[in-house]
């Protein structure tokens, strides 16, 4: 048989590993034929909308529905004593917490669920949310984590004389738990005994993930056959079954979870919110399909806020900028409940990170949770667990201390640098980073820039400003961060008892094509591509004749979800583990078909050829069909295969990126020059999706270091609440991004690949963050506190006194 | 609530609707004559995912009353293109990767298509400042910008071909 094809030909055709495919899913989403929550409209469907607190904290005295049920169309007003002879009125969080479902006796929030109306549509349900009257109590309000610790004032009524939380003793009527990570004692004392400290408190404010599509849910309960259908926007449909079957007393066989498409995410799906709950309560009550949805107001005052932390810092070094120790304090305010999406044995997620990119040796963290009158959350907001915090936290501590040692922080970041020899690395505070290699990454940055052109500019330009020649000044943010994904190995991982392992099955079809079904559920990560690409190179089967089907409980293996980068990391190798399996079970076929032994044939991108004999082959299109159409000694027809795969180590993609920002002095206008990124995420899948992930990371983290945020007054009133104030940048304010990437690949996982959807936000807030405060460091700024909004910068400059 | 019969053309076809006064656009469009590409975002018309275009104007038809739209030509992403034949735009954003969850998708091809008919040719800055109406929350704008400007050349390109 000649082969008219040339080997090269037939890997391009493959369309496998490293190949910027385009993506599948663009055709419906271009032509407006996505099918997300609010698409989805059944037979008889009602529709639910929520009474909500106006207040931060006050006690219920009655609900009155009477009006609310006389309106013509409602059908059913639930509040917390319907749902309390189903054990219902509360809800278990994923922080080991519990939450209302509907305000019992009490409100903690602002914008917090107190009744759930249904009604024939949104328009007679909103009608009948104004006629709900409820009569409050106001009680005294706690908003700031410092205050709530030392208030008399008890939030969580019902956890009162309760000393031992879910992470240990609690201290105080308001706090959660406390969380500590390395060695107290020897941190102090290395940090006592060192040549130079630096010091510096910082407040990583409140914000949202806010994706453009809010949350919502269809319930549909079939009371003929016991089948409950729940369509949702969810991020780990698994997991919304496996707690809907706990919660509701439905077996879990009995339950069908569906993810349609998702618009976007960003940790704001993770989570089981009351509406979900409610919408299932409200279909078995009323026994036809009930939809929620919220609208953006209620998305920001009540689902999944992220951040609020205060943190502070010590970091010690030698005079010559060796640092020798890292102190970390963190007062994590989490609201009303702590319902953080944590692994269970993570109360602060992977904040003991927070040694970042450096060989530092002795380090200590604690974290202390703290209840507020404020929405519950605390989801990771386009990051593994808290690493937005974590790197956060040692990028501006290495900044300051490179003010304290009066050198470069680019030099200071380098003397400090793990070295690639050193991996894999254990760190002080209890991670093995899998591999990495910094100093190239980081030289390969600063070059590209022309790091010391930049700095020589600068410099004139601050002497400009200080001849009075001009009023902008110029900023340079460093940022170098290592990330932590793929949650992660059973052993130390789970979610409500669920250990965080990810799936694929795979079904090879008699002519050739094949469908593989993940444990996972893309929101815009383009899975039904780049899966594919994996599995094409894995089995030697055209990403083309790949379907990846993801989202449907019934169909698809069990997985724990998509959130903290974890996709790729884990369900990507599970792909690819499972993909070896088909190929190992070709193998045998092949070698039958050729009349050879197992062993004399080897795979060669797209079929199994003889050893030496490169001629004699079969390729994969004739082994799938004679899989299932020929009898074969010894083997079982069919070509399928699954793979539930348990990382042995999470992965640490890494990346240097550098910002250059002029800053108008007298207005507080920014103005993003440059933003060069380079991103090591291991071996690269698709480099056009990489960039254009890299591309929205970049852009969110703009966004939160530059106007975002979640703000609240004294009273409780989320003064945030609608995209008139809570900032999402426009193409306008985005500048366009310079990206380039070095390979390190993970030596643990199938392929390589590390992750990289959640890096460019991690690593991009302290690099525009570092370019604000950088620009007034000659000036002698230490630390000024996000978001850099104009107003904020005008500040930071009036204070320095730059307006005199 | 009086309800009235609201007549526009829709897509090319002409549409009797029965609404009430109150009824948003954006609410009849989807649900009661079935066109779910623009999405809802923000009701308060800052994201731009509920983008139409009306009368050869870009609306964003969550804070329009469907009974202001009498008489109106709407077009939706819906009648952009075809399975068979898409738009220019809709196979420039396929190119350029210029969309990820895909739920800003429709509005923001629908705000191009009238962009491009307003200025033909526009910089990089007019596309910027042109497209401010329309937030996307997954892409940075970047491949936004591109699939934009790649499309203007396209069209540009063929009309010179067809003249």
């Amino acid at each position: 048989m000649k082969d008219e094809v040339t080997r090269d030909e037939r890997v391009a055709n493959l369309k496998g590993l490293g190949c910027s495919r385009k993506r599948v899913e663009d055709a419906r989403f271009t032509q407006g034929k996505g099918n997300y929550i609010d698409d989805i409209s059944l037979p008889g469907m009602l529709h639910g909308d929520f009474v909500r607190s106006p207040y931060a904290h006050a006690r219920i005295k009655s609900i009155n529905i009477d009006a609310a049920m006389a309106l013509d169309g409602v059908t059913a007003v639930l509040t917390a004593k319907d749902l309390e002879p189903l054990s219902l009125h509360w809800m278990p969080t994923l922080a080991g917490d519990k939450q209302m479902v509907l305000a019992d006796g009490k409100v903690l929030f602002q914008g917090q669920e107190v009744a759930f109306v249904v009604a024939r549509d949104r328009y007679i349900a909103a009608d009948a949310v104004e006629l709900v009257e409820v009569e409050y109590e106001e009680l005294p309000v706690v908003v700031d984590p410092f205050k709530a610790l030392e208030s008399d004032v008890v939030l969580r009524e019902d956890l009162e004389g309760q000393t031992e939380g879910a992470h240990g003793p609690r201290k105080h009527h308001n706090h959660i738990f406390t969380w500590e990570v390395g060695e107290e004692e020897a941190t102090n004392a290395v940090i006592d005994d060192a040549d130079v400290v630096a010091e510096e408190t910082m407040y990583y404010h409140r914000t949202h993930p806010c994706p453009l599509e809010p949350c919502g849910s269809v319930a549909s309960m079939d009371k003929v056959n016991g089948k409950l259908t729940l369509y949702g926007t969810f991020q780990a449909p698994h997991v919304v079954r496996t707690v809907a079957s706990l919660l509701s007393g439905i077996e879990e066989h009995n339950i069908r979870v569906v993810s349609p498409d998702i618009g976007g995410g960003f940790g704001n799906k993770v989570g089981v919110y009351p509406g979900y709950i409610c919408s299932i309560v409200a279909s078995i009550v009323t026994g036809v399909p009930v939809k929620w949805v919220e609208d953006r107001m209620e998305n920001l005052m009540s689902t999944a806020f992220a951040r609020d932390y205060w943190m502070t810092g010590k970091i010690s070094a030698t005079k010559e900028g060796k640092i020798t120790g890292l102190h970390c304090h963190v007062t994590a305010d989490h609201g009303a409940f702590d319902a953080c999406a944590d692994p269970t044995k993570y109360p602060a997620g992977f904040m003991n990170i927070c040694t970042g990119s450096y060989d530092i040796p002795t380090a200590y963290l604690a974290v202390d949770g703290v209840y507020t009158n404020k929405a519950p959350g605390g989801v990771s907001y386009r990051c593994s667990f808290r690493v937005t915090e974590a790197v956060y936290f040692i990028e501006r501590m290495i900044e300051v201390l490179a003010i304290e040692l009066d050198m470069d922080p680019a030099e200071l970041r380098r003397i400090n640098f793990i070295k690639k020899e050193q991996f894999p690395y254990q760190s002080a505070l209890g991670w093995e980073y899998d591999s990495g290699d910094y100093h190239t990454a980081w030289d390969k940055a600063l070059k590209a820039v022309d790091y010391a052109g930049l700095r020589a500019e600068q410099a004139e330009r601050v002497a400009a400003f200080k001849r009075g020649e001009t009023r902008t000044l110029m900023g340079i943010g460093l940022s170098f961060f290592t990330e932590i994904v793929g949650a992660g190995p059973v052993k130390n991982c789970d979610i409500l008892g669920m250990g965080m392992f990810d799936s694929c099955e795979i079904r090879i079809h008699p002519t050739g094509s094949a469908i593989a079904r993940l444990g996972t559920i893309s929101q815009g990560q383009g899975h039904a591509t780049t899966f594919a690409q994996i599995l094409a190179s894995e089995i030697g089967i055209p990403a083309d004749s790949i379907t990846i089907e993801e989202g449907d409980t019934d169909t698809a293996p069990y997985g724990l979800g998509t959130y903290g980068s974890r996709s790729t990391p884990v369900a990507g190798a599970a792909t690819a583990m499972a993909g070896r399996k088909i190929r190992a079970k070709a193998q045998m076929i092949a070698a039958y078909l050729l009349e050879v032994h197992d062993d004399d044939v080897e795979f060669d991108v797209d079929r199994f050829v003889v050893k030496g004999a490169p001629e004699r082959f079969k390729t994969m299109g004739e082994i799938a069909y004679a899989a299932y159409n020929q009898a074969i000694p010894g083997i079982e027809p069919g070509l399928e295969a699954v793979s539930y795969y348990d990382p042995p180590n999470m992965t640490y993609p890494f990346g240097a990126y550098v910002c250059v920002m002029d800053i108008d002095v007298d207005t507080g206008v920014t103005d993003i020059r440059r933003f060069y990124a380079l991103d090591d995420c291991g071996t690269r899948i698709n480099p056009m999706v990489i960039e254009g992930q890299i591309h929205g990371g970049l852009t969110e983290a703009l966004a939160v270091a530059m106007g975002q945020e979640i703000a609240y007054d004294d009273m409780g009133n989320v003064k945030t609440a609608t995209l008139m104030d809570f900032f999402l940048p426009t193409a306008w304010e985005v500048p366009n991004y310079e990206t380039d990437h070095t390979v390190t690949p993970s030596p643990h996982h199938p392929i390589g690949a590390k992750g990289v959807g959640e890096s460019p936000h991690v690593g991009g807030v302290p690099c525009f963050s570092n370019a604000v405060q950088d620009a007034f460091r000659p000036f002698g700024l230490r630390h000024t506190n996000m978001p850099h909004d104009h107003w904020r910068i005008w500040q930071a400059a009036n204070s320095l006194g730059l307006h005199d | 609530m009086t309800k009235q019969i609201i007549k526009m053309t829709v897509n090319g076809e002409v549409q009797e609707v029965i609404a009430e006064p109150r009824e948003l656009l954006i609410y009849v469009l989807r649900e009661k004559l079935g066109m779910t590409g623009p999405h809802v975002g923000c009701e308060t018309s800052h994201c731009g995912a509920c983008t139409v275009d009306i009368d050869g104007k870009s609306v964003k038809s969550c804070t329009m009353f469907a009974a202001q739209a009498q008489g109106a030509e709407i077009t939706t992403i819906e009648g952009l293109g075809s399975p068979d034949a898409l738009h220019v735009l809709q196979e420039s954003f396929k190119e350029h990767h210029g969309l990820q969850c895909g739920y800003c998708t429709p509005g923001m091809i629908t705000r191009a298509h009238r962009l491009l008919e307003e200025n033909p040719d526009p910089t990089e800055e007019d596309v910027r400042i042109g497209m401010a109406g329309n937030i996307c929350r997954c892409t940075g704008y970047q491949n936004i910008v591109k699939s934009i400007l790649s499309a203007a050349a396209e069209m540009n390109a063929s009309k010179e071909a067809a003249q």
